[in-house]
């Protein structure tokens, strides 16, 4: 199987996000970077799939901050090629990100063979245009099926699991070749030693494609960006542990469950 | 000037989903202010019957059709799109849940409609729309305009009143013919949750992890908490992936929904994904490293501390208040 991954970087939320002067965009100044955790789960799929059933698995992201540790560490975790398009993903929205991709894909540095099956994470924190895999599938002319937690070979091309709500799923035939939006693999994401990535750095080399910058970046119209109301409804205990805690004995007490 | 408003109306199963009675809901507010009909299509087998209860809609196309049960995204896409073509629509509103995930992406690359996704808010302003979405977590909003008033809207679950979409009257319905081209993804059958864990939609009290948890060991604290509580472990997504939980315990988008008189969050950020399943608990006490989680905007009470920290301290609270 020709197993592409698509990987995207997305800003850390756990640090605190600002919106930029412009009053429309984050501010990037103290932004951090890390991989959108859905296209983690997509790689670790990936690596699963190539290692039951064969193949070559091939991660591929546009231009960030961090990009270039996010593709060694997937060459160390098992990748067998790593491509970054020169092209930057800041400030491009999903329609255009997905434009660069398929570019790719008809660049002849990249071709969608019968065995090719492309994974995507399901969404991405940042998806205010759309989600990346099926406008990527439109594209391509290729099916697609999303919120997929996992992913088998099968005589006819894959057997996969999509999520509905409530722990109920439901299992599709899907043909090759496809697009898959992937939620989870069906094992934690594999965990890789930074020594690895680190001779990894040294012994390999992430290709770069060159793929011409779209010319229009976003389709939409952000008016103005905004942290919600900081007034919320929260009630915060302040104090030592033991205060929080008497605190918190006094609220559930009020509702009555002790 | 709009010409009308399409609700793509989700079903499971044969039971209409209450993301459609919110999109209804939304859909009728803004047919309203534009004064434009507000139409809905429905798809799948049974459909005929089930229209009645979309009583919302001035008009509800139906596709009583097996074939279109569970259908790809791109066979929905193609049929929403057709009649988009026909009825002249120019505002599809779609949900954005795992059910329906991927059809308004699809419409749009397919079309000239941008998708405006996460939608939580639409305002009518002039002959536009502005829908506000919810980025980055839950962590920032952005008012998005749609200035010819175009547009699909992704909406997201639990952001409009299901009240407000339902309606006691039948609705007028028009048969529309579909011919359903062979799909390269076929459903094959339902996967249903694994039985006999603990059932967390029947707990009063409800102990949640997070990310915060920190490692699978502590856990185990959050599960000392819940015994003294006479409650149960529940968790957030990234707990469930991580192989700390079972499946069974997942809150959230793809989890359970759940509404215990007390749930409480350790280390859970309340990003949208999870707030949909918890959000209806009477009382939610959330205890987050970062005073910035959007799950304080949410919660009733709320402390700055360490789960991991506070978590015995707790447990050993309890016990002596009940003595």
């Amino acid at each position: 199987m020709n197993i592409l991954v698509i990987l995207k970087m997305v800003p850390d939320t756990v640090e605190e996000l600002n919106v930029s002067a412009d009053g429309k965009s984050l501010d990037s100044e103290f932004l951090r970077f890390k991989l959108n955790d859905p296209d983690e789960h997509a790689l670790e799929q990936g690596l699963i799939l190539k290692e039951k059933s064969g193949g070559k698995v091939t991660v591929i992201a546009l231009d960030a901050p961090e990009v270039d540790d996010v593709l060694y560490t997937a060459l160390a975790k098992g990748a067998d090629r790593a491509v970054k398009i020169p092209v930057s993903q800041a400030g491009l929205g999903t329609k255009a990100t997905a434009k660069v991709l398929s570019d790719f894909f008809s660049s002849g540095a990249g071709a969608v063979t019968p065995d090719t099956l492309v994974l995507v994470g399901t969404y991405a924190i940042d998806d205010l245009e759309g989600e990346l895999a099926p406008m990527l599938a439109v594209h391509l002319g290729l099916p697609y099926l999303g919120v997929v937690s996992s992913v088998a070979a099968s005589d006819h091309g894959l057997i996969v699991q999509k999520e509905f709500a409530g722990g109920l799923r439901g299992e599709f035939e899907v043909e090759l070749p496809a697009v898959l939006g992937i939620q989870s693999a069906e094992k934690p994401p594999r965990y890789v030693p930074v020594a690895k990535v680190r001779a990894v750095m040294k012994s390999a080399k992430i290709d770069e494609v060159e793929i011409p910058a779209p010319t229009d970046t976003v389709c939409l119209d952000v008016q103005r960006s905004y942290k919600p109301e900081a007034a919320g409804r929260a009630e915060i205990f302040e104090g030592s542990p033991e205060e929080v805690a008497d605190k918190i004995v006094d609220a559930l007490a009020k509702s009555g469950v002790i | 000037m709009a010409k009308s408003i399409l609700v793509l109306a989700e079903q499971l199963r044969g039971g209409i989903s209450d993301i459609t009675y919110e999109m209804l809901g939304a859909g009728r507010a803004i047919a309203q202010a534009l004064g434009v009909p507000l139409e809905a299509v429905l798809l799948g087998s049974g459909t005929s019957q089930l229209a009645s209860s979309l009583g919302a809609a001035d008009k509800v196309f139906v596709a009583d059709n097996p074939e279109l049960d569970l259908a790809a995204p791109e066979t929905v896409a193609e049929v929403v799109k057709t009649l988009v073509d026909k009825t002249g629509a120019d505002i599809v509103l779609v949900g954005c849940t795992n059910v329906s995930l991927g059809i308004g992406s699809i419409l749009a690359a397919r079309s000239q409609m941008p998708l405006v996704n996460f939608c939580r808010a639409i305002k009518v302003d002039g002959g536009g729309l502005v829908c506000t979405s919810q980025l980055f977590g839950g962590k920032i909003l952005s008012d998005v305009k749609l200035a010819d008033g175009r547009g699909i809207i992704g909406v997201y679950p639990g952001a409009f009143p299901i009240e407000q979409g339902r309606s006691d009257r039948t609705p007028p319905t028009e048969a529309i013919d579909v011919s359903v081209q062979p799909s390269k993804i076929r459903f094959k059958q339902y996967i249903e949750p694994a039985s006999g864990d603990v059932d967390i939609t029947k707990q009063h009290v409800l102990v949640a992890v997070g990310r915060g948890i920190q490692t699978q060991d502590n856990v185990q604290l959050a599960e000392e908490l819940a015994q003294a509580l006479g409650g149960a472990v529940c968790a957030s997504r990234p707990v469930i992936d991580q192989g700390w939980l079972p499946l069974t315990r997942q809150v959230g988008k793809s989890g359970m929904t759940v509404k215990p008189r007390v749930y409480l969050a350790f280390g859970i950020s309340g990003a949208p994904e999870h707030w949909e399943g918890m959000q209806n608990s009477q009382c939610i006490i959330a205890v987050n490293t970062d005073p910035k989680a959007p799950i304080f905007d949410g919660a009733h009470y709320g402390a700055v501390a360490d789960a991991v920290e506070l978590l015995p301290i707790l447990t050993e609270k309890v016990k002596m208040r009940k003595g």
